[in-house]
């Protein structure tokens, strides 16, 4: 049995959904011969420590009745910097401003020889170049299918199972919440302005949807696949961003009777990186539906590849987490 | 040019060559052929659409040495416009002039607007347009979508061109 000790920084939707994969998943686990063993976790209160081991069980279940996983004071960076484990799951919420604290979680992984898979788009959104290279430095792993795309694996597919290929570009949806709203626009026949408010009382769009609506979570997603797949030291900035809150229903209908549906894409190739509404056929493989995302990659030798696929969602983002876990634990 | 035909074609072997020679023989090129077969004409010919480049001089030539191997030539166009988007334009069209904005593409002389439908459902509130703009080519194409766009950012129109992927690169 390969043992291999985990800490869970962050325990938000995504973080318990780890804890909760991890969980359901221990017989499989145990059949491959391995042991995830979570040391520590840390929300916003403070942490609970185990080296032998946290019952995640009753680390759920604390979390759900007093809002806080904590049973003591110390910091994430305590746990990362002091808790000898292997793997650090950084899952705090997305800081698109200066990245934290995400970046000092992920730089003081790497610093103590840690491998880190996270689902944090912020730091590698602002200076992916600088945590790769730490990474690199340090000879340990940097995994973060999980900033772009939900459950759909984008890197994975591209890194191994297209490994050889050249990317020419690659072009998909990759917010979910845009796309919710300009399918039930395009087939209720409603205002931006109300479909927003549903999505809102739906969970689907927060109370601040700016970061969603007006193409910046799309925009973060583009940077981390350009410099991730186009080896581009691109930032924000370098993106063109279009949102979607000057869409009419009267447009949306117009490129429906022709055949169109209109969609946030995103596109990265040619050197260029770019968000913008755009008419996508109806039967085009991009023209998915609800919540879904979906990411088409043309390439050198495979040609056009297209996968889709819950880009939102605890226990879906939890899949793309596991899946990184699991590369570690083979590689290592 | 590039010119589409359609030629009428009688309903025995070896026609369909015979009304191909004098194409390549003029040093045509020739870009499509569609043969309907199961599609006869009240006159018991078959019709054939094909479209070729040929130098403009040997066109009446070309007539001429068709009609005497005996294939009928129905219908003889330019195809001028070959390559065609779709684009949506939103924000305050009408306002803004939409008659300068279809100028501006037509005037080019390589591309036209040859489709437009307008919703405006009320007069405070923003419009939206489908355009279809048509081109002599895939280059002639690209420069009228960016005068497009130039345009619509002047008038502070949204401007919502196909997917790129597809019609490029691939």
């Amino acid at each position: 049995m390969k043992t291999v000790r985990l800490s869970i920084i962050g325990f938000g939707a995504v973080g318990q959904g780890v804890a909760r994969a991890i969980l359901s998943k221990k017989e499989m686990l145990t059949g491959q011969g391995i042991d995830l063993c979570v040391v520590g976790i840390s929300d916003s209160k403070g942490s609970e420590i185990n080296v032998r081991g946290i019952d995640l069980k009753s680390a759920l279940e604390r979390k759900k009745q007093k809002g806080t996983v904590a049973t003591g004071n110390e910091s994430a960076l305590d746990i990362i910097g002091n808790v000898e484990h292997e793997i650090v799951v950084e899952a705090t919420p997305t800081n698109i401003k200066n990245g934290e604290p995400g970046f000092s979680n992920m730089s003081a992984a790497f610093n103590s020889g840690k491998h880190v898979v996270t689902s944090n788009k912020g730091p590698l959104a602002l200076c992916f170049s600088q945590l790769k290279e730490a990474a690199e430095d340090n000879g340990v792993f940097f995994r973060y299918e999980a900033t772009v795309g939900g459950a759909v694996p984008i890197f994975n597919l591209i890194h191994e199972s297209l490994a050889g290929n050249r990317v020419i570009g690659i072009e998909g949806i990759l917010n979910g919440t845009t796309n919710y709203i300009l399918t039930r626009m395009a087939e209720e026949r409603l205002p931006y302005d109300l479909v927003l408010k549903e999505a809102q009382e739906l969970g689907i769009a927060e109370t601040d949807p700016t970061y969603d609506v007006e193409g910046v979570d799309s925009a973060c997603k583009l940077v981390i696949i350009a410099n991730s797949v186009f080896g581009e030291a691109a930032s924000y900035r370098d993106v063109d961003v279009t949102g979607i809150t000057k869409i009419t229903p009267e447009a949306l209908e117009l490129a429906s009777r022709n055949n169109y549906v209109v969609k946030l894409i995103c596109e990265a190739g040619n050197g260029t990186l770019t968000v913008a509404p755009r008419l996508v056929p109806k039967k085009h493989p991009l023209a998915v539906g609800g919540t879904m995302n979906v990411a088409s990659i043309l390439t050198d030798l495979a040609g056009k590849i297209t996968i889709s696929g819950k880009g939102a969602g605890s226990i879906e983002t939890a899949s793309s987490i596991l899946s990184d876990i699991m590369y570690i634990v083979r590689n290592s | 040019m590039i010119v589409s035909m359609t030629l009428e074609l009688k309903d025995i072997p070896g026609q369909l060559v015979i009304a191909l020679a004098p194409i390549s023989e003029l040093h045509g090129n020739i870009m499509s052929v569609v043969h309907q077969h199961e599609e006869k004409t009240p006159r018991g010919t078959i019709p054939v659409q094909i479209t070729f480049e040929i130098d403009q001089n040997f066109l009446d030539e070309l007539i001429e040495r068709l009609e005497k191997s005996g294939v009928g030539v129905a219908r003889v166009g330019e195809e001028r416009l070959r390559s065609s988007v779709s684009v949506v334009l939103i924000g305050h069209i009408i306002h803004s002039d939409i008659g300068d904005t279809i100028d501006r593409i037509d005037k080019t002389g390589f591309a036209e607007v040859v489709d437009l439908s307008l919703s405006m459902p009320a007069i405070e509130k923003t419009s939206s347009a489908y355009l279809v703009i048509n081109a002599e080519g895939e280059k002639e194409l690209k420069n009228a979508l960016e005068i497009l766009r130039e345009v619509a950012a002047k008038k502070d129109l949204l401007m919502i061109e196909p997917i790129r992927l597809n019609s490029e690169a691939a």
